[in-house]
Formats: C-alpha cells, sequence, structure tokens
C-alpha cells in the first residue's frame, strides 16, 4: 500500500493554462527544486500532447507531489491515460479553466463516484 | 454423496474430523468479522461518496470566483503570467499529511500548511496591487477547497480499493473456504461411518462364524451319540427315590 509514503508530500503541482497557472503561483504553490524542475506545466494551443502527457508521468512518479492539479479541457486530451490512473497518491484533480466551464460527467473520478451510486 | 465438492486431502480419521471442524468454526468467525469491517467501511464511502460529489461541484463556482478575479488582475495590471511564472521559487503554500484510522484502513488527510512568504510583492506595484492581493486570497480559498476534495478523493480511492479487496475476501470464504471445509468434513463423516459399517459388518461375520464353529461341533457331538457326557445321563430306575436314604460306597462323608 501507498499508505507509508505519503509523509513526505507537501507540494502542489499544476498542469494548466496560463490563467490557471498564474492564479495558483500567485496564491504560492510554485516550486523550482534544486535540480530546478518546475512543479507547473503550462499548456497553450502549440503545446503537444505527448509533453502533457510526459508533464503528467512526471509528475504522478515524483515523491514530492501529495497533489496534482489539471485544467479539464487539457485532462480532455490525454484523457486515457487519466482514466487508467488509479493510484491514491498524488490524488489527481481536474479543476475547471476560464474558457472551460466545469463539467461533471467528464470527470474520470466523477464517473466512478456516479457508476457506484448507479448500482 | 462427499464426493460433489473441492475438499481437502486429508486421512479420514476422528483427529481430522476435530480439526476440520476447529477449522470450519475459524473460517466462520473470520468471515463473520470481515463481513462487519466491510459493512463499517461502506459505510464511511458512502459518505464520502456523497461528500465528494458535493465538493466537487463546490469547487466548480470557486474556481470560477477565482478566474474572475484573475480576469480583473489582468484588466488592471495587464498580463503578469510571465513575471509570476518567474517568480516561482520556493513554495508557501504547502499542504501536510495526516492519517486517520477507519476499522484498519489509513487514510490520509491534507492539510494547508501555509508560509506567509513575501513572495510577488512587487507584482501590480504599479498599479492594481489591490486586485493583485485580492486575486491572491482567492487563489488561496480556492485551493483550500481543492485540498479538502483532494483529501475526500484520496480517501475514496483508497476506500474504494480497501472494500474490493475486503470483498474478495469475504466472497473467498463464503463461496471457497467454507464448502470446502464442509465438503470435508462430510467426507470424513462418510469414511467414518463406512468404517464403522464395515467393523460391524466383520464382527457380526466373526459372531457367525463361531456360532458356526459351535454349532458343527455340537452337532458333531450329537452325531457320536453315546459317548455324551455322563452327568447328563439318566436314571431311569431311581425315579421319585430319595436320595439321601439310599447308601452310596463312594460318598466320603
Amino acid at each position: 500500500m501507498t499508505s507509508t509514503s505519503f509523509k513526505n508530500r507537501n507540494l502542489l503541482a499544476v498542469i494548466g493554462d496560463e490563467d490557471s497557472i498564474t492564479g495558483l503561483l500567485l496564491a504560492g504553490i510554485g516550486h523550482i527544486n534544486e535540480n530546478q524542475k518546475k512543479n507547473f506545466l503550462v499548456v497553450d494551443a502549440k503545446t503537444q500532447v505527448s509533453t502533457i502527457e510526459a508533464a503528467f508521468q512526471d509528475f504522478t512518479e515524483r515523491k514530492d507531489i501529495a497533489i496534482l492539479l489539471i485544467n479539464q479541457h487539457i485532462a480532455e486530451k490525454i484523457r486515457p491515460t487519466v482514466d487508467r490512473y488509479q493510484q491514491a497518491f498524488p490524488a489527481l484533480l481536474e479543476i475547471p479553466s476560464k474558457d472551460h466551464p466545469y463539467d461533471p460527467s467528464k470527470d474520470s473520478v466523477l464517473k466512478r463516484v456516479q457508476k457506484l451510486f448507479g448500482e | 454423496m462427499s464426493g460433489t465438492g473441492a475438499r481437502e486431502n486429508v486421512f479420514a480419521t476422528r483427529m481430522a474430523l476435530t480439526n476440520t471442524k476447529l477449522r470450519l468454526k475459524g473460517a466462520q468467525t473470520g468471515h463473520s468479522l470481515l463481513a462487519k469491517k466491510r459493512d463499517a467501511l461502506t459505510t464511511r464511502f458512502r459518505a464520502i461518496l456523497k461528500k465528494v460529489d458535493e465538493a466537487k461541484r463546490k469547487m466548480g463556482r470557486v474556481m470560477q470566483l477565482a478566474s474572475f478575479s484573475m480576469a480583473e488582475v489582468t484588466y488592471a495590471t495587464g498580463d503578469i503570467s510571465y513575471l509570476v511564472q518567474e517568480q516561482a521559487k520556493q513554495a508557501t503554500f504547502r499542504v501536510k499529511a495526516k492519517q486517520e484510522n477507519v476499522s484498519g484502513v489509513v487514510l490520509p488527510a491534507f492539510e494547508v500548511d501555509r508560509v506567509t512568504g513575501s513572495d510577488f510583492n512587487l507584482t501590480g506595484l504599479g498599479r492594481g496591487g489591490q486586485q493583485v492581493l485580492r486575486a491572491k486570497e482567492v487563489y488561496a480559498k480556492a485551493i483550500e477547497t481543492l485540498v479538502d476534495l483532494a483529501s475526500l478523493q484520496t480517501a475514496f480511492t483508497i476506500l474504494d480499493e480497501v472494500i474490493r479487496a475486503t470483498n474478495r475476501r469475504v466472497n473467498a470464504i463464503e463461496h471457497i473456504v467454507i464448502p470446502r471445509l464442509d465438503n470435508t468434513i462430510k467426507y470424513i463423516m462418510s469414511e467414518l461411518d463406512e468404517m464403522d459399517r464395515e467393523e460391524f459388518f466383520r464382527l457380526k461375520k466373526v459372531q457367525g462364524k463361531k456360532k458356526r464353529d459351535t454349532a458343527a461341533r455340537d452337532a458333531l457331538a450329537a452325531a457320536e451319540g453315546p459317548t455324551t457326557p455322563p452327568e447328563f445321563e439318566d436314571f431311569g430306575d431311581g425315579t421319585g427315590q430319595d436320595l439321601l436314604s439310599s447308601k452310596d460306597a463312594d460318598v466320603i462323608f
């Protein structure tokens, strides 16, 4: 079980568009570690899907991240990967962005919730 | 009869029967305990499920508010995103993990751990400083909501996994272990009964043989006739006579 390894996880990571990132960084979640590795990735229209995938893998494998935030419209681009993600740590949260309002029916966790309630 | 289901490979002895019976009892106790654990977890799970659903919807609203305050900042100060991204060095907004125990399952709960840093205090110095400050506060609130949601979601994921495992064990005991022990007990009982019957039959056979031998011996003796033991000789002439009055030569006293 992963339950032993969450003690030293204390960072939040973000994959999002510029506005979301700016806001979240303003609140103070930005962190650059000793290897000059950022804990956020700015995604715009030109960002490759493979880059997002790589960042997603990277953030989910890092041992100091407790929560990974990802804009829903970006999660939509790598939906298979997101849906396959079942680990407890880091917790994956899909957040709405400015131009993309939140759609609960697309959220991979809420989908599971709905399924469980539907039974 | 006993060969219908899977059973354990044991010798049919009374000892094995006792052991198997004990194990069946243990399995039943374990089953009821696990079922109780599952019920407790499921109750918890349902509560969390509801909360997750609510929190997700709340997050939608909160994030909308945050985006709006960000728009205000952009309107007042222009684009600050580059500045902010460049200035991010150390996280002042972190989370702390606590743990909570529900029926032997460790559930983590995140807590906001905020260091009041002096990041970005130059941002919006020229104009729109107030908006920047407000946006900062709104986003901090939003992240608090997100952190709460993350704890719930993590608990949800872990509980889901644990409930599945518990369910599997409950079902395994109910549908595999207990029937197998039952079958073993039935098998041992039937074998013991069989042995009992065999033993009874053997004894009967022995008795029958003894009877037959005795009968044969009797028949042989009867056929030889005159040589029957003298004790059974009938003294026909002495009927009704007083035995005491007659003198026997061989009476010693």
